[in-house]
């Protein structure tokens, strides 16, 4: 067997859903955006607050999600792209009094061209490979960002203080709940954006890297092409999360933006599902609340805790929401036959 | 009209022009020189090592030739990289299927229509006008290529559950979504048993009658070369050792010592 031939049958790295697979159906679609729209009217503001940042590392997970379970890509880096699209936005609104809505196209526009741009060098690297470079940029952004060359813009290891925006028109809601509406349509329109990316013909080319490159460059696919700009929309849309996380933290600092979120943003991928979208905001919810729930059940021993979740969630659940939706979806078929 | 399409007329759709791989201190392909002409079935065919997968690889471009020339309706399609050659209507399918596993047959051939489309991603994203029609177009075109190939049942399976002989059509589909002018087909008969191989050979055959399709067949499996090519070029050691119709290449004394032996050894 040649080199070639090897490459050819050599198994994906990643185990991928069929794209028909990769949304919901109408009927759940619509009970989950209820549920997302009606929700804020009945909490309180601190829940306010935390629905925010579900949708805001809902939007970075199925970022990750377009570059893993679309193109076969690893990161660990996603939390690189999330601080700059954070700074991105905090430096436009604190120093260039922008409008914080317009810094946010800013924000992923630069992260795109981010994104392309580290996608070149990796364009060499596969799978462990990969996922190590990411990681390695992920270490790097950090120490970059308290860099005293930059400090006048970065604020340096204090960071910057954003300034909550009020809800425009004189709308009777707290800045809360403003921000998650504000947030609620910005996710829905990138999930929207997303689904069809996938579905189109770039996002066909994604997924034909990602089962097999020789097979899709010889359909006509420039596989290094796609490959990097895979890495593009995943950096932009990061970058987009992390302006939003910004405006909602009303903080940005350099060690909020760690390794740890990086792995984060990984861990959601897989407990939602790799290359399964809705279950983007499902890992949202697991790296958000789980860490919690571990917290209240023993303080000292969170950590502990945590990973005993964790690990019981991918040894019952293996390939994450995805298959306990499809498991509920055949017990409801078998419900109705009944 | 290009100079190479004028300059066509009776020339061969493509040549293959003195082409010589070497491999470190491997030579495995030696001054293979040989023409492929509109509507033929070409059999290459060679014992093992002859070089034959070698010379595929030249063609589809995965393989940079060491010196010699490939030339497609006139124009080379060495300064090509591989993703830009199914553009001028160079279609393959690979020695043991290599299809997109994860995909349902419907996609695996929407794919095999990425050199005959355009799109960019703001566009996708946004699903705007043009890329719909584009769209409708290619699944008109996706569905008219599996009713052709018999593959409607199965359009929206996933590729990796079906049986081999289904995914080699599969791969076939997808071969012919872009529009080929030369199909490549890189021993399409292994792994199938006789009776599939009986079938093959009539569907390569319809394929160029009403697809108006040229066909270069490498292949092992020496009754089906015989039966359907219309010219054979016989390699071994990476050298070109007969060349003619099946019969003349049939009865060539070196073909017979290159696959039997001789007394003399």
């Amino acid at each position: 067997m040649s080199a070639v031939e090897e490459v050819v049958t050599e198994a994906p790295a990643v185990e991928a859903v069929p794209k028909r697979a990769m949304t919901l159906g109408v009927g759940t679609s619509l009970v989950v955006l209820a549920a997302l729209v009606l929700a804020p009217l009945f909490v309180k503001n601190f829940i306010i607050f935390q629905m925010t940042m579900l949708l805001i590392y809902g939007l970075a997970v199925l970022a990750l999600n377009i570059l893993t379970g679309g193109s076969g890509q690893f990161s660990l880096g996603q939390s690189a792209f999330y601080a700059v699209g954070a700074y991105t936005s905090a430096i436009l609104m604190e120093h260039v009094g922008m409008n914080y809505a317009l810094t946010l196209p800013i924000a992923g526009i630069i992260c795109f061209g981010f994104g392309f741009l580290f996608g070149q060098p990796a364009l060499r690297l596969s799978g462990v490979y990969l996922a190590l470079a990411t990681f390695a940029l992920a270490t790097a952004m950090p120490q970059l960002l308290k860099l005293g060359y930059f400090e006048h813009w970065t604020g340096g290891v204090q960071g910057l203080v954003v300034t909550k925006p009020d809800a425009p028109f004189g709308l009777p809601m707290s800045q809360d709940m403003w921000l998650y509406y504000f947030t609620l349509a910005i996710t829905i329109g990138i999930y929207i954006a997303s689904v069809n990316l996938l579905r189109s013909r770039s996002g066909r080319a994604f997924m034909a890297i990602r089962d097999n490159e020789i097979a899709a460059s010889a359909m006509g696919v420039d596989v290094a092409l796609y490959k990097t700009l895979a890495f593009g929309v995943s950096a932009g849309i990061t970058g987009v999360a992390g302006g939003l996380g910004a405006i909602a933290v009303q903080f940005v600092a350099p060690d909020g933006y760690t390794i740890t979120l990086a792995i984060s943003l990984f861990l959601g991928m897989v407990v939602g599902g790799v290359g399964w979208l809705p279950g983007s905001i499902v890992g949202s919810a697991f790296i958000i609340f789980v860490p919690n729930i571990a917290e209240g059940i023993s303080k000292g021993l969170s950590g502990a805790v945590f990973g005993v979740l964790l690990f019981l969630v991918i040894f019952l659940v293996p390939h994450g929401a995805r298959q306990v939706a499809i498991v509920a979806q055949q017990m409801l078929g078998k419900l109705k036959k009944n | 009209m290009t100079q190479a399409q004028l300059a066509q007329g009776n020339s061969p759709l493509l040549a293959v022009r003195d082409v010589s791989v070497v491999f470190g201190g491997i030579i495995a392909l030696n001054g293979v020189s040989f023409n492929m002409h509109k509507g033929n079935i070409l059999g290459l065919i060679g014992p093992n090592g002859a070089g034959k997968t070698t010379l595929f690889n030249c063609l589809s471009r995965l393989y940079q030739p060491s010196s010699g020339d490939i030339l497609m309706e006139g124009a080379s399609i060495l300064t090509r990289p591989p993703h830009r050659i199914a553009e001028i209507g160079i279609g393959r399918t690979f020695q043991n299927v290599a299809l997109f596993p994860n995909l349902s047959v419907l996609d695996n051939v929407r794919v095999g229509t990425h050199a005959r489309t355009s799109s960019d991603i703001i566009s996708d994203s946004l699903k705007l006008t043009w890329v719909r029609r584009s769209e409708a177009d290619v699944n008109k075109k996706v569905h008219e290529i599996l009713d052709y190939l018999d593959l409607e049942d199965v359009a929206h399976t996933t590729v990796s559950g079906l049986p081999f002989g289904t995914q080699k059509r599969v791969e076939l589909a997808r071969a012919l979504a872009a529009d080929p002018k030369i199909l490549l087909l890189d021993e399409p008969a292994g792994g199938l048993n006789h009776e599939e191989v009986y079938v093959l050979g009539d569907l390569i055959r319809k394929l160029r009658d009403e697809r108006h399709l040229t066909v270069l067949l490498v292949e092992h499996h020496m009754g089906l070369v015989m039966s359907i090519a219309d010219h054979v070029v016989a390699l071994n050691f990476g050298r070109k050792l007969a060349e003619g119709t099946p019969a003349q290449v049939q009865a060539d004394p070196d073909v017979i010592k290159a696959y039997l032996g001789s007394k003399d050894q």
